[in-house]
């Protein structure tokens, strides 16, 4: 590197002079209207038939708690619930999802500022099941279509849906002790 | 072993550990940083927005070696949505240089230029960066761009590296050598050898791999008029060495950059050097006067971001009859790829490897050559570890083997062995804290004994199944401060860290670290050191981490130094800062400040604790109604303290423990069970260890069984997916059993020593020798990894492994 710290850093060369103001489609490309439901909530939608179901749910709803991992529907970070079972929103276009109920993380807490955890974001901060949290709403998500699908899992049954998605921090028994806990308090308040 | 300082230790003056009698110190406090992360309201790089943003991404060199004859970028900019691609030549940056100060040919200086100028050296290097409206715009824009190459021959492994003929990566490196070391070489060794009972070689060679955050790199970046500064928000682990580096590329100052970290989805190493992405974004936004986002994708992380832990060892060891070890004879040689790491340099793994291989054991001769060669690959950056789980992987098989020809027990050798008279200075020249290193090894092995492993070997023996039983024990050095990198002549030396403490009017308290934790929940043990010292809720305390604005400096996360130097820093300035409180209530008692003590959210009178003055009512002396403080204090509440480590670290220890079953079908490998016993000092929290501990476990069998990035001829990497790149599923780890020991450390402010990378550095080792172990009966031992099950699975036949 080459020392020589001057404080201006104003390059008049921006080369910017014609650029277009805003980010909004680009023009020449086919665009389609598409209508989606969310978490309850109607979106129409104006985008390019390409667009996956994750890049519109993250960057025109601006619902980005569903995260992307690999784009290749492996890693699991992406998984929403539609029509209630967890999906990958990497593998899908937008306009796949039209007419399904789409359900995201943003979903899952209660209380009039969104900020009350549900039974099972509170088992996975108990277990410490989340360290850099990236992977955590696509193991939520993942757990909470399962569990409304088979509230009577085992531990090993569990332990095999979880290895459908990808951690890099946690080992994985933090997450499979998490949903095990959650299923059992939900059997327990269930027979009371 | 337990208490007492440690003689001549420097760090006089702490306060003495708060140790577990702290109220929040020392338990299983839930996460600050949980509400957010669990209800998708975190911030990561790639959920940032600014108006106007463009987004870029890179044209990158499609073949490994190779000199750039033309870049024709004429039909990108014809792409509808393109706003704009550059080359080297047009964002003219100046090249990205780490240094160490060792003389040739102990180190070759090489250059990384931020945008590939007239060669390439990898297949995936950066040759220009494209700039559009959107991200699928900019992928168009990618496949428009020609890039013609005369192409050379790769170099594509360490041993072509240095073959006499090589090809040469960078011509200033002759024999394709960065660096070429001996850190060590005990006179008479030679002789030692000779004389021994036993001498053993091991032969090692460890794959290539990916440390693998699951969020990718990435960057924003924007030009700030009203500042006058350029801001990168780009998820690092190093913000300050970021920012020194984006200044003197820029040719800015360096208060002109301000660099801030978002959220963070893991680094492990991999974030914590600067990347050259992350500089020609910060260009690109400079230059356009436009928010540029980058956003690396899975396939460039997998083969075009940095890689890590491609090794080869050769060590001999010498023993006595009895198992003693007399001597080690090394020689290490690491792969580190086409460039150097800022601000580590490609001295990264050998160094560590010579300087710390004699590890936990008592080794009275000790030889060592370390080398980092330059290859036609993704470069290298420090990987959770570094070398660590080569070399511990090393000396572990070295003592199995040396039990195998002298008939003893794996488990008596090594007692025999362990280092258990404390401060110990080793062969190497580094000093050893006590730990328990003997101690981890007897518990891990009874555990295992107790539970029946022993019997269950045997039994299935005799049913002709393949039951082993392996065991690694290994220390961790943390904590290093500026003395022990000093040591590594980096031309750059890590190692303080400074924390600010302020409270406000209400009696609430920001502090400040220039650690970055991307998962390893500072928000929250940080919080639980400073609200012990000053009596506060852990609610009432926040962390501000990772903005070069906001904090003085910072050397970042690496090296399990958070809690261990930048926890110290934070304890020393909420000590300070509880000091004033007391003197201002003292002036309002008119007693002397030593007369005074802290208690919750209070000074109080020693001696009277009915006699207080809650921090709400300092807090409004020391601002609104300074003028009733002594003319000796000054308005305000805030503490700034440093801390450094002025000897050689502290060192953190473990034995794990592994039962693995091999499938006689298929080569598979199972892991029946897993024990880890281990001392990390004073656990902050000790479910935040735990996850540390599991998930450092998870990656380290992910190296020892499944990981890797393998090359071919032409130098072409295979992983470019996760479906070849096979990351280690629920399915693949196992649940693993922890037991605590606690010697803490003497001279950090908190009895913590680090413990972040421990997990991944025992697994391999333990289960390689499990491996092996229950490959006994067949005579053939296993020394590399990955252990792909068709290595197994021949062995299991009495194949022996490949030839490298
Ligand atoms: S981002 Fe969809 S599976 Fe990885
Ligand atoms: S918590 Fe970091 S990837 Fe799972």
């Amino acid at each position: 590197m080459t020392d020589t710290d001057t404080d201006a850093g104003t390059d008049s060369d921006t080369g910017a002079d014609s650029l277009p103001v805003d980010s909004s489609p680009v023009i020449g490309r086919e665009l389609q209207l598409i209508t989606l439901e969310v978490n309850g909530e109607e979106y129409e939608v104006i985008t390019e038939p390409r667009r996956t179901l994750v890049d519109i749910l993250r960057h025109e709803l601006r619902l980005t708690g569903t995260h992307v991992g690999c784009e290749h529907g492996v890693c699991g970070a992406c998984t929403v619930l539609l029509d209630g079972r967890p999906v990958r929103a990497c593998l899908m276009f937008a306009a796949q999802a039209e007419g399904a109920a789409i359900r995201t993380v943003e979903s899952l807490s209660d209380g009039a500022d969104g900020s009350e955890l549900s039974d099972l974001q509170r088992a996975f901060r108990s277990h410490h099941g989340l360290q850099c949290g990236f992977c955590t709403p696509g193991f939520l998500m993942l757990a909470e279509g399962f569990l409304a699908e088979r509230p009577q899992a085992t531990k090993a049954e569990i332990r095999e849906v979880v290895a459908a998605n990808l951690c890099r921090c946690t080992g994985y028994q933090s997450i499979v002790e998490a949903i095990d806990s959650c299923a059992a308090a939900r059997r327990e308040g269930e027979e009371k | 072993m337990r208490d007492g300082p440690m003689p001549g230790v420097p760090g006089a003056g702490v306060p003495a550990a708060p140790g577990r009698g702290g109220r929040l110190v020392g338990r299983s406090v839930p996460r600050r940083e949980d509400p957010r992360l669990l209800t998708g309201r975190g911030r990561f790089v790639d959920d940032i927005a600014l108006p106007g943003m463009l987004h870029a991404q890179f044209v990158r060199s499609t073949v490994a070696n190779g000199v750039i004859e033309a870049i024709d970028l004429t039909a990108v900019h014809e792409v509808p949505g393109v706003v704009a691609a550059f080359t080297a030549g047009d964002l003219a940056l100046s090249d990205i240089v780490a240094q160490l100060e060792r003389p040739e040919p102990e180190f070759v200086e090489t250059a990384m230029p931020v945008l590939a100028r007239d060669r390439v050296r990898y297949v995936g290097e950066p040759v220009a960066i494209v700039i559009a409206r959107d991200a699928y715009a900019a992928e168009d824009g990618l496949e428009a761009a020609r890039v013609s190459y005369t192409v050379r021959q790769p170099v594509t492994s360490a041993a072509a590296a240095l073959a006499a003929d090589a090809p040469l990566v960078h011509e200033e490196a002759a024999h394709n050598t960065l660096v070429d070391v001996s850190l060590c070489a005990t006179d008479g060794i030679d002789e030692v050898f000779a004389a021994a009972d036993r001498v053993v070689r091991v032969d090692t060679r460890t794959g290539r791999q990916n440390a693998l955050p699951l969020e990718t790199r990435g960057a924003v970046a924007h030009w700030d008029d009203r500042e006058e500064q350029l801001v990168v928000q780009t998820c690092t682990q190093v913000p300050h060495q970021v920012r020194t580096v984006a200044a003197r590329c820029l040719r800015l100052a360096e208060r002109a950059v301000r660099v801030v970290v978002p959220d963070m989805g893991g680094g492990f190493g991999q974030k914590s050097v600067v990347g050259r992405e992350e500089i020609a974004t910060a260009a690109a936004a400079l230059r356009l006067r436009r928010p540029v986002k980058w956003i690396e994708d899975r396939k460039d992380a997998l083969s075009a971001s940095f890689l890590a832990r491609e090794q080869h060892y050769d060590v001999r060891a010498a023993f006595d009859a009895d198992g003693r070890i007399l001597g080690i004879d090394a020689d290490v040689v690491c792969d580190m790829g086409a460039y150097s790491c800022y601000p580590f340099t490609a001295g990264i793994e050998p160094l560590m490897a010579s300087a710390e291989l004699p590890g936990v054991y008592k080794v009275p001769a000790y030889r060592v050559r370390g080398r980092a060669v330059a290859t036609n690959k993704a470069p290298t950056a420090p990987y959770r570890g570094v070398s660590r789980p080569q070399y511990v992987m090393v000396v572990e098989r070295l003592f199995e083997r040396a039990a195998r020809e002298l008939g003893l027990d794996p488990v008596e050798i090594r007692r025999r062995n362990v280092i258990t008279d404390f401060p110990y200075t080793g062969v190497n020249g580094i000093t050893y804290d006590p730990g328990s290193y003997l101690e981890s090894l007897d518990l891990c092995a009874r555990t295992l004994r107790d539970e029946g492993w022993y019997e269950r070997r045997t039994a299935a023996a005799e049913e002709g199944r393949h039951l082993g039983i392996g065991y690694a024990c290994f220390s961790e050095r943390t904590g290093y401060g500026s003395a022990a990198f000093a040591q590594r002549r980096m031309a750059v030396v890590p190692g303080f860290d400074i924390s600010e403490v302020r409270m406000d009017t209400s009696g609430a308290v920001t502090v400040t670290t220039g650690t970055m934790s991307h998962g390893q929940s500072h928000e929250t043990t940080m919080a639980q050191i400073v609200a012990d010292e000053l009596g506060l809720d852990i609610g009432a305390v926040r962390l501000h981490q990772g903005d070069t604005d906001r904090i003085t400096y910072g050397w970042g996360t690496f090296a399990s130094r958070s809690i261990t130097v930048g926890g110290s820093a934070v304890r020393l300035a909420a000590g300070k800062l509880g000091e004033k409180l007391r003197r201002i209530a003292a002036d309002r008692w008119g007693i002397p400040w030593e007369e005074t003590a802290l208690g919750r959210g209070r000074v109080h009178r020693r001696g009277d604790p009915a006699v207080t003055i809650g921090y709400p009512e300092l807090a409004d002396l020391a601002y609104l109604r300074a003028h009733l403080l002594p003319k000796d204090i000054e308005p305000g509440l805030s503490a700034t303290a440093t801390f450094d480590v002025f000897n050689d670290g502290t060192f953190s220890n473990a034995t794990h423990g592994v039962v693995v079953e091999l499938d006689e079908g298929t080569g598979r490998v199972e892991i029946l069970r897993y024990v880890c016993v281990e001392d990390c000092g004073v656990a902050i929290n000790p479910q935040v260890v735990e996850g540390q501990c599991r998930g450092g476990i998870a990656q380290g069998i992910a190296g020892a069984l499944f990981e890797q990035v393998t090359y071919d001829a032409q130098g072409e990497p295979s992983a470019t997916s996760f479906l070849d790149y096979k990351v280690p599923t629920a399915h693949e780890i196992p649940e693993v059993t922890i037991h605590h020991l606690e010697t803490p450390c003497a001279f950090s402010a908190t009895g913590a020593k680090g413990a972040g990378e421990g997990g991944t550095i025992g697994a391999p080792a333990a289960v390689l020798n499990a491996v092996n172990d229950a490959l006994r009966a067949t005579g053939v031992e296993l020394d590399r990894t990955p252990l792909t099950p068709e290595t197994v699975h021949r062995a299991l036949r009495g194949l022996p492994e490949p030839a490298a």
